[in-house]
């Protein structure tokens, strides 16, 4: 007790300090997670297609991730003979690097949020848009066709869905007046279940999961790194290390858009009914089961064609949010259904003239 | 103490990102020097208080503006070493823009005189920062305000989007292209047929 109370963390070295470990922790547990989901993961994928799966390593293959891990990590490194060494060595680093970024502001609980920062869906943003460049980066330093193609692809398609996330975004941050993750949990407060983001945005959240599963390159729009003609995409001349950044990347991306469909539409800590406790336990049930739905996805929905993919980006999907955000705009300034899509604070401070 | 420190971290990286981009030999290395620059200007505006407009910053140049740059330079066979062989020619120019640049710096800083009102006015739309939030702030101006020019600007904007895609439309009668309703609409009954074939005696 005498060493959390005493004075020293609140000096500026201190805070600087508990910053570090808070960090260190988060990831420390992001890591140990991905290590299990990506054992679900693969567990899903072969029931639904009637295999064992990992089933050697450790008890039912628990262990499986971490045998991996070992396995990529003790690897050579293979670089291509003409490849551009320190953008081809900065690529994997710098996606695995923002994909972790992003987990600052998501808050897990009440005060449960390493940056409560009042731009945090702006950040969200910046750096997701932020992200294309390790896949751009990665394709381009191979020096190689296949990860040409593939990254031009990824790049292209993270570009498109990330107009339909943004303006979806718009729709909750209208509902809510707050740019905070925090608060759009707050104003997810009520009545357990009824009174989430997923009822008044209904339509947007069935657009959100598929711009998630686009934005992350994930199946069905896994086109960048689509085996049957590209090999691996991006990822071709990868090996070892690298490549395994790369994929944890990727995974953390993942995760990280399920946690935040959890808090954008469905309530992240809050309890889905009255009489049971809020708390932490939930963000992780929620982002677990959102999981669970991309890992479905992959399972049973055959890929898209490019074609349609940027068909349905630009055509459905744009003028789609486009219109909600308009519609939101409007039942919430008229207070419909009592203020159903405007979860206000009191008094929004205004500017005073 | 550690503010001022971040500050100088900023600063040197925003200068040896825009050093990287114009004496950088490979363009593409130029871009991403360019998006090191970016990146250590936004720093700057958090490090200012500004968070909204450096959360801009990132997502409109480097998420878009930049992009496009990258894409240009790897997609394009531009011959950079022959552009490099005008520089020289082109070099006393430069220096000439570089001195006006030079000297009228040195009127701004040296000899020019702003209005005794106008720090003023330059401060009267801004609110109290702790009253406030910057992105409120800006919200409040832009959309309520200044609505009619903020509605005219982007007016602006896709009156010469549309005319840049008008003047490089070309509708080409030579390609085959994939009618999505036609495609979703069909009926697997009169697409296919599934015929019983006996063994040994072929379809005939």
């Amino acid at each position: 007790m005498i060493l959390i109370e005493s004075p020293f963390w609140a000096t500026g070295a201190g805070l600087a300090l508990l910053a570090l470990l808070q960090s260190l922790l988060l990831v420390v547990l992001l890591l140990l997670s991905l290590a299990v989901l990506l054992y679900a993961d693969r567990k899903i994928w072969a029931a639904v297609q009637m295999r064992k799966g990992p089933n050697v390593v450790g008890a039912f293959g628990l262990l499986q991730s971490f045998a991996d891990f070992f396995k990529y990590a003790l690897k050579e490194v293979v670089v291509p003979a003409g490849a551009d060494k320190p953008v081809y060595f900065l690529a994997p680093m710098l996606s695995f690097t923002l994909a972790l970024m992003l987990w600052v502001v998501i808050p897990f609980d009440e005060g449960w949020v390493l940056a409560d920062i009042n731009v945090a869906i702006l950040y969200i943003f910046a750096i997701s848009s932020f992200e294309v460049y390790g896949v751009i980066m990665g394709g381009w330093a191979s020096n190689s066709k296949y990860p040409f193609l593939g990254s031009l692809r990824s790049a292209a398609q993270m570009i498109s869905y990330e107009v339909s996330i943004g303006l979806i975004l718009v729709g909750v941050i209208i509902s809510t007046a707050s740019l905070n993750l925090t608060h759009i949990v707050e104003a997810q407060r009520g009545a357990g279940l009824l009174s989430w983001y997923w009822l008044p945005h209904l339509p947007m959240v069935a657009l959100f999961f598929i711009s998630a599963l686009a934005e992350t390159n994930r199946a069905p729009f896994d086109l960048p790194e689509a085996e049957s003609e590209l090999v691996a995409g991006y990822q071709v001349e990868y090996s070892s290390t690298p490549f395994l950044l790369f994929m944890i990347g990727e995974y953390a991306a993942m995760v990280f858009m399920c946690a935040l469909i959890s808090v954008l539409f469905f309530g992240g800590w809050l309890s889905p009914v009255p009489f049971l406790p809020d708390g932490a336990w939930w963000m992780v049930l929620k982002i677990g089961l959102c999981f669970f739905m991309f890992s479905m996805v992959k399972a049973v929905v055959p890929r898209y064609r490019y074609d349609q993919l940027m068909r349905i980006g630009w055509k459905v999907f744009l003028p789609l949010s486009l219109a909600w955000v308009v519609i939101v705009a409007f039942l919430a300034r008229y207070r419909v259904l009592d203020g159903f899509w405007a979860r206000w604070p009191e008094a929004i401070p205004l500017v005073v003239n | 103490m550690a503010a001022v420190i971040f500050f100088y971290l900023f600063a040197l990286l925003s200068i040896v990102g825009g050093l990287g981009t114009v004496l950088g030999r490979n363009p593409v290395h130029s871009v991403l020097w360019l998006i090191l620059s970016f990146i250590s200007a936004a720093g700057l505006f958090v490090l200012a208080g500004a968070e909204f407009v450096a959360m801009l910053l990132v997502i409109v140049y480097v998420g878009a503006v930049a992009v496009l740059f990258l894409f240009v330079v790897m997609m394009l066979d531009v011959d950079f070493s022959a552009l490099r062989a005008e520089t020289s020619r082109l070099l006393p120019v430069g220096l000439l823009i570089g001195l006006v640049i030079l000297l009228q710096l040195g009127i701004a800083f040296g000899d020019w005189h702003a209005a005794p009102t106008a720090p003023e006015l330059a401060r009267a739309p801004v609110p109290d920062a702790t009253l406030i939030q910057n992105t409120a702030a800006i919200g409040q101006i832009l959309y309520d305000e200044y609505f009619l020019a903020f509605q005219m600007a982007g007016l602006v904007l896709l009156v010469a989007m549309i005319g840049a895609i008008v003047l490089t439309l070309r509708h080409r009668q030579d390609v085959k292209r994939q009618n999505v309703m036609l495609q979703m609409s069909r009926d697997p009954k009169k697409a296919m047929a599934v015929i019983d074939v006996k063994p040994g005696q072929g379809l005939g």
